[in-house]
């Protein structure tokens, strides 16, 4: 946590709090949600420190000391310009990466969204700019300033049912509740569909990327579940038959508008006029 | 066997005048006057697969487990409204079609009467001596959206929960009562107590539908008392006067029943197609409502949307007394402004009768370019409406095509004061441009006819016609043989006689 607060500038945890706050008042139009969308169950949840996560590769066994060099090159290249020279970050261009740790530079570099083009842009996911190899050594390097290591995450542990209702606690007030996205006060939710990968689900929640809070209080075997439950939304069982971009009313709208109005009218339009002898 | 069967009913009725009036009632022939009937068919198909539900559907918040055959699911506790309704949509044998199909049917609904009421209002059918039916009609459409809500907030899932709480907010804005209102209604604060649901349950299938079916036999019976509208069998004032006194068109028997019975067959098939194939608000997909859970993007249904945009467009504007807020801004958008629209549609006919027609018996409908300025008045209010409504659908557009939420906001509110005037006055240039011309639009003939040369290959103007001259219509039929099929026979057909086919 206190990582978090010395290091990011803008979106301290209280400051996201206001920022969910305000989003799920967007959302449910002009600040009617109701109480704490924030899943006041899920704190009541085991609360499990990041830190005391299962040990990865990558601070558990001694960093492999060419991977490091290589990763060191690669960032005074890539990424001293907004980070520094020594990772120390720069003020108004990027945080400092000390305590970051592997899984935070595993997912900002596995998604693309290092190197940032720019230091104002909400970062997003992209294809990669660097190769496997070098994200690689690149984590490494990150990795010995300390930090959360790569978490595991075996969707195989979790339970749709359970995973459905804590994405229905904690996330689908910003991602929507079949992880379709959407847009909160101060930037765009991504859809968690396609190339998200459960390990993506697993970091981002110990991250917090951008906007999005973290959340201390999911145990291992709910982010299993959560991960799974991502994995069943890309592609959930359409028992009614089409499913229309699971998006609920507006599509439907759609298809009661230019499907059902347009074929009533054609046929009102055919039958409804006798021919002329 | 007809004769057959009014004979018999006849001799134990004496119902056999009655019959024989109605069997040679006659209905004009225009296709624009079944638009209403889709509305009536779909009522039918809602009331039938209604039913069926209401043999499965559990009013009460109370917990219980699932237990189905819906994997993910399996195991869920939850508010037996919810689990009922998965159960309903997995469990119960053709289930899941009734409820797809009810929902398809509740859209079609409100679609079909929206197009009809459009009709009505553009060609002036509203007007005396028709106002009671017309207002019957406007009643129709606010239950069938106040029905269609209280039937979506049933299942008890995270959307239809976001879409009673917002409800409830609006409520609770009306001044002065609101709060007292909606306690009582809900029972208690949100969420209410248990007694909410059985009060929805029975306003949603019974109290509503009830007053929606005798309304519905009002207007039919009105409309057969006082007989259809028509439009003029042509332009000049002899025709007019000769409409105004005499109906033309198909009896009911044995040409128009038929036609109608065909309309039902159609609009029942094609609901349950919708509901077989297309997949409709899938609850067991969005999951329960908590009060403390939300979604992003959640919506109500599309019939609703104007609401939601209302809400969005309206600026932030709460009058306040010290510190006692008079008047919460949900209650602008949420309740004023449908009560604004209602309110037009209500007063048309006066509005009609001051502003763009005249106070006598109309049994002869315009067309729309006849009256260029109340139908330019209409089309810059459905644009209203409709700007409002696309308003709804801000936060995925944003989403989907990037363009700033804030900006859009602006610019819809910007448009939504101005844009009814520029629409006013390009409907009314443009009506007036077709009255003055006659041309039909969207049919009738309008073009020119050729004969390709056999021998030069090249093509020869038949009519001489110069830019935008009307076609004498016998001319138009002498050369009919030349361009088979090209040309709607329609234009030129007699109209019928008043014993029909
Ligand atoms: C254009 C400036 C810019 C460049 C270049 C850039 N970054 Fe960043 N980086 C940022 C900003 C701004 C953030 C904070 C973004 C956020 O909070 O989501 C950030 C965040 C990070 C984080 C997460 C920090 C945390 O506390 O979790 C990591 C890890 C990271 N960058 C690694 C890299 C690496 C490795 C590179 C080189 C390949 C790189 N960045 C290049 C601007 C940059
Ligand atoms: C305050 C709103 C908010 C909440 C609540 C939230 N997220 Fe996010 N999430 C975001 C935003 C914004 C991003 C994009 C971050 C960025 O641009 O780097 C994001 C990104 C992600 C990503 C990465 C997506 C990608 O395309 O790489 C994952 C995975 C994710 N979130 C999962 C979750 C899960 C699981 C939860 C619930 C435990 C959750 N989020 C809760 C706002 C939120």
């Amino acid at each position: 946590m206190i990582r978090r607060l010395v290091h990011r500038r803008a979106w301290l945890p209280r400051r996201v709090r206001i920022a969910v706050a305000l989003v799920c008042g967007a959302l449910a139009l002009l600040g009617l949600a109701g109480p704490g969308t924030q899943g006041s169950e899920g704190a009541a949840a085991t609360k499990l420190d990041a830190a005391e996560g299962p040990v990865g590769s990558s601070t558990g066994a001694p960093p492999d000391q060419g991977l490091v060099r290589e990763g060191r090159r690669l960032f005074v290249d890539n990424c001293s310009s907004c980070h520094g020279q020594f990772a120390r970050g720069i003020p108004d261009r990027g945080p400092s990466l000390y305590g970051a740790g592997a899984q935070s530079a595993d997912f900002y570099l596995r998604t693309g969204r290092m190197p940032l083009p720019e230091p104002e842009a909400q970062p997003s996911r992209k294809e990669p700019v660097l190769t496997e190899g070098q994200i690689r050594a690149l984590v490494a390097y990150v990795a010995t300033l300390g930090g959360p290591p790569i978490p595991e995450v075996d969707i195989a542990e979790g339970d749709i049912a359970q995973g459905q209702s804590l994405f229905a606690e904690n996330c689908s007030a910003c991602h929507q509740i079949l992880a379709r996205g959407g847009i909160v006060t101060r930037g765009v939710v991504p859809d968690l569909l396609g190339e998200v990968t459960p390990l993506d689900v697993a970091e981002a929640v110990d991250i917090g990327p951008y906007v999005m809070p973290t959340f201390p209080w999911l145990s291992d075997e709910q982010v299993n579940s959560i991960a799974r439950y991502v994995e069943y939304a890309d592609d959930p069982i359409d028992a009614g038959g089409w499913g229309i971009g699971h998006l609920g009313p507006i599509p439907e709208g759609m298809v009661t508008w230019l499907l059902a109005l347009s074929a009533l009218i054609l046929a009102t339009r055919l039958i409804g006029e006798r021919t002329a002898p | 066997m007809l004769r057959g069967s009014v004979r018999w009913i006849d001799e134990r009725l004496g119902l056999g005048p009655t019959l024989r009036t109605a069997m040679r009632y006659v209905f004009p022939d225009h296709w624009s006057f079944m638009l209403g009937e889709i509305a009536l068919y779909a009522f039918i198909v809602l009331v039938g697969t209604g039913v069926f539900m209401t043999f499965y559907y559990v009013p009460t918040d109370a917990v219980t487990t699932y237990r189905g055959a819906y994997e993910p699911l399996a195991g869920l506790i939850a508010s037996e409204n919810f689990i009922s309704t998965v159960r309903l949509s997995f469990d119960v044998p053709g289930g899941l079609l009734m409820r797809q199909t009810h929902h398809w049917a509740a859209n079609v609904f409100i679609v079909a009467i929206i197009v009809h009421l459009a009709r009505v209002v553009y060609t002036g059918a509203f007007r005396k001596p028709r106002e009671i039916n017309y207002f019957i009609g406007v009643s129709m459409l606010g239950l069938g959206l106040f029905d269609a809500f209280t039937g979506y907030m049933l299942p008890d899932d995270l959307l239809s929960g976001m879409g009673l709480i917002i409800a409830y907010a609006v409520g609770l804005g009306i001044p002065l009562v609101g709060e007292d209102l909606m306690f009582l209604a809900f029972d208690g604060p949100f969420p209410g107590s248990d007694a909410l649901w059985n009060r929805l349950e029975v306003t949603h299938v019974l109290l509503v539908p009830m007053i929606l079916a005798a309304l519905i036999g009002l207007h039919l019976w009105i409309i057969a008392r006082q007989h259809h509208t028509q439009f003029s069998s042509g332009s000049d004032e002899e025709a007019r006067a000769k409409s105004e006194k005499q109906l033309v068109g198909s009896p009911m028997w044995p040409a128009y029943a038929l036609r109608s019975l065909g309309l039902m067959g159609l609009v029942v098939g094609f609901l349950f197609l919708l509901g077989g194939l297309v997949q409709i608000n899938p609850v067991w997909l969005w999951g329960p409502y908590e009060p403390y859970l939300a979604s992003n993007g959640a919506q109500p249904d599309w019939y609703l949307g104007w609401l939601i945009g209302a809400l969005r467009l309206m600026p932030a504007f709460e009058p306040q007394i010290g510190d006692l807020t008079v008047v919460p801004n949900a209650f602008w958008g949420g309740a004023l402004f449908p009560v604004v629209v209602f309110a037009v549609f209500y007063l048309l006919p006066v509005i009609d009768k001051r502003f763009f027609g005249d106070g006598r018996k109309h049994n002869v409908l315009d067309r729309p370019r006849d009256n260029p300025r109340r139908t330019a008045f209409l089309t810059a209010f459905f644009f209203w409406i409709w700007l409002t409504f696309v308003a709804g659908a801000t936060d995925q557009v944003f989403l989907r095509m990037r363009i700033p939420y804030e900006a859009q906001v602006w610019f819809f509110r910007f448009v939504a004061v101005l844009g009814p005037f520029a629409v006013y006055f390009i409907v009314r240039r443009w009506a007036e441009e077709l009255r003055e011309r006659d041309v039909h639009p969207l049919r009738g003939w309008n073009g020119r006819l050729v004969r390709r040369d056999p021998v030069m290959g090249g093509f020869v103007t038949l009519d001489g016609g110069q830019d935008g001259a009307v076609v004498p219509e016998e001319d138009v039929a002498a050369h009919e043989p030349d361009v088979a099929g090209s040309r709607e026979e329609r234009a030129t057909a007699a109209p019928p006689g008043p014993d029909g086919a």
